[in-house]
């Protein structure tokens, strides 16, 4: 039970990962692959202040801030580049957000890491306290889902898929392209730290080895699985992926065998990209095509 | 209304538009022709600010507007078309259309949660305003059909929906009617019409020319990236100059 706790957990947590990402890579068709970065950016800086005494929502909210301000910062210089040009920046930021974790040692100690991640008392610690942790997870987990519907199903959301579908349409309709791309990369950029700050403040352990190219890739199959430019699709997509990677655990593999299973779900995972991509690109859940996009 | 002066554009040795100048004043519905790769387009990208200009000046009700960028262009009240036609094929017709609506309030995030009455007020407006053009288009049945899926002609005429959606004081119009059939074209001559009547200026390159006759009071004629004649229908067919650049000289022909 306590197990099925801590699986929802991380699924809860992936999944608005995936939503942060989906608005920018779903609704506005911005490839962006580092977006690692600003989980990392929120779950380093909400775990340092609360370390340093700052109350934990505090230093949350101040995390999911600068997580947004970091997003501004990889927005200005990428996003004149187009199409891969843009996607190989994210990398490289997500890379130089990494050596930074991982070479500021007076700051992050380095490969060291950061543990003993302070949680509110009423939450507390141990197993007693997952229960708690959920309902904290899926609270948040459902602000992330609703705010992000009413952000996509508006003139907004509406204004980023005319830029997903033609730039230079968006452009010649007198829209602003380039703040309308700069919104949904800080408005994803946040919500991708709000992800980071329950991540660390959950596992209470984190090290730079975790916000690596891996986990942007994890995330991107979330997405692609579940279905882009949907509502539930990351969410979905989330819960697939966790469950899986979780289920595999299960599989009685003779021990001499073992050390292959995690370099095999590395594998599973880019054959279900591979197979996703030539056989239903649209993922689980497709995007409605056609339909009205604005409830008002 | 529109000025251009002098307005140059090179691509590497290639000069597109060479030294062009002319005005548009109250001139209704102007026509700019000329055989391919005269620079049409390219002046036309360089009015809208899709291309910077290499030298000269483009001004739009007295104000410059060379060097701004297509967005601030279009929001004066240039809005443009495309050559090949441009829909955003995953969005809805109706949505194609609202999409073009200009200065949406639900186009930021803040007001999306502080003003919400107000965004859906606006948005039931420009519904309504969308709608209105769909039923002049005659695509009001195709309304929740993704744009992608309709015919070419029917994307065409989508198109100059959008640019009358977003409430243009000029509208350019790349190749209106190419490639679609003579039903439509007359479709669209009298939504082109009426709009005229509205005191919107139209500026269009057309290949067509009797349909260029009949719309336009005053036609341009581009050759070689640069303007070789302008004046009424009637004085372009006459022009021996306009006729060679269409046809080729006589010697040239007898070789032919």
């Amino acid at each position: 039970m306590d197990y099925l706790y801590h699986i929802l957990i991380i699924a809860l947590i992936y999944s608005i990962f995936a939503q942060s990402l989906n608005l920018e890579l779903g609704f506005t068709g911005l490839y962006n692959f580092g977006h690692i970065a600003f989980f990392g950016i929120g779950a380093y800086a909400s775990a340092l202040l609360s370390l340093s005494g700052v109350p934990i929502p505090v230093a949350a909210l101040i995390a999911i801030g600068l997580a947004g301000i970091a997003g501004a910062f990889l927005a200005l210089p990428t996003l004149r580049l187009s199409g891969d040009y843009f996607g190989i920046a994210t990398l490289v930021f997500a890379e130089m957000v990494h050596l930074l974790f991982l070479n500021e040692r007076d700051i992050t100690r380095g490969p060291m890491g950061l543990p003993n991640i302070p949680r509110p008392d009423w939450i507390g610690t141990g197993v007693t306290s997952l229960p708690l942790l959920l309902a904290v997870v899926f609270f948040a987990a459902a602000v992330t889902f609703i705010l992000l519907r009413i952000i996509t199903n508006s003139p907004f959301g509406r204004s980023l898929k005319v830029i997903r579908e033609d730039e230079f349409v968006a452009q010649a309709l007198g829209k602003n392209t380039f703040l309308i791309k700069t919104k949904a990369i800080v408005t994803g950029s946040a919500f991708a730290g709000l992800a980071g700050v329950l991540w660390a403040h959950y596992i209470t352990y984190i090290s730079p080895s975790d916000f690596t190219l891996q986990e942007t890739i994890l995330v991107l199959l979330c997405i692609v699985l579940g279905g882009k430019g949907t509502h539930w699709g990351p969410v979905i997509g989330a819960f697939s992926i966790i469950f899986f990677a979780e289920f595999i655990r299960f599989i009685p593999i003779p021990s001499e065998y073992t050390r292959f299973v995690a370099p095999l779900q590395g594998m599973i995972y880019g054959f279900i990209l591979v197979i996703m991509m030539l056989k239903r690109p649209q993922g689980l859940i497709s995007e409605s095509r056609g339909q009205r996009t604005t409830n008002a | 209304m529109l000025e251009i002066e002098n307005v140059t554009k090179n691509f590497g040795a290639l000069t597109a538009v060479d030294n062009v100048s002319f005005r548009l004043g109250d001139t209704t519905i102007s026509g700019l022709i000329g055989p391919n790769g005269s620079g049409k387009t390219t002046l036309f990208h360089l009015i809208t600010g899709f291309y910077k200009l290499d030298t000269g000046n483009i001004s739009f009700l007295n104000r410059k507007i060379d060097g701004l960028p297509p967005h601030i262009i279009s929001r004066k009240g240039i809005v443009r078309t495309f050559q090949q036609t441009r829909v955003l094929p995953f969005l809805s017709t109706l949505d194609n259309l609202v999409a073009a609506a200009p200065g949406q309030l639900g186009e930021n995030i803040l007001p999306l949660f502080f003003r919400p009455a107000r965004v859906a007020k606006e948005e039931a407006e420009n519904r309504e305003k969308a709608l209105s053009i769909l039923e002049t288009l005659g695509l009001t049945k195709l309304r929740s059909t993704p744009a992608g899926d309709l015919s070419y002609g029917q994307q065409k005429l989508l198109e100059i929906g959008r640019v009358l959606m977003a409430d243009p004081k000029l509208i350019i119009l790349d190749e209106p009617t190419a490639g679609i059939n003579p039903t439509l074209i007359r479709h669209l001559v009298t939504i082109l019409e009426n709009l005229a009547e509205q005191s919107v200026k139209i500026f269009l390159i057309e290949h067509n020319m009797p349909l260029v006759t009949e719309l336009c009071d005053k036609i341009f004629v581009m050759d070689s990236g640069s303007l070789i004649f302008s004046g009424t229908p009637a004085e372009v067919h006459n022009n021996p100059r306009v006729i060679e650049a269409y046809l080729g000289r006589e010697k040239d022909a007898a070789e032919a």
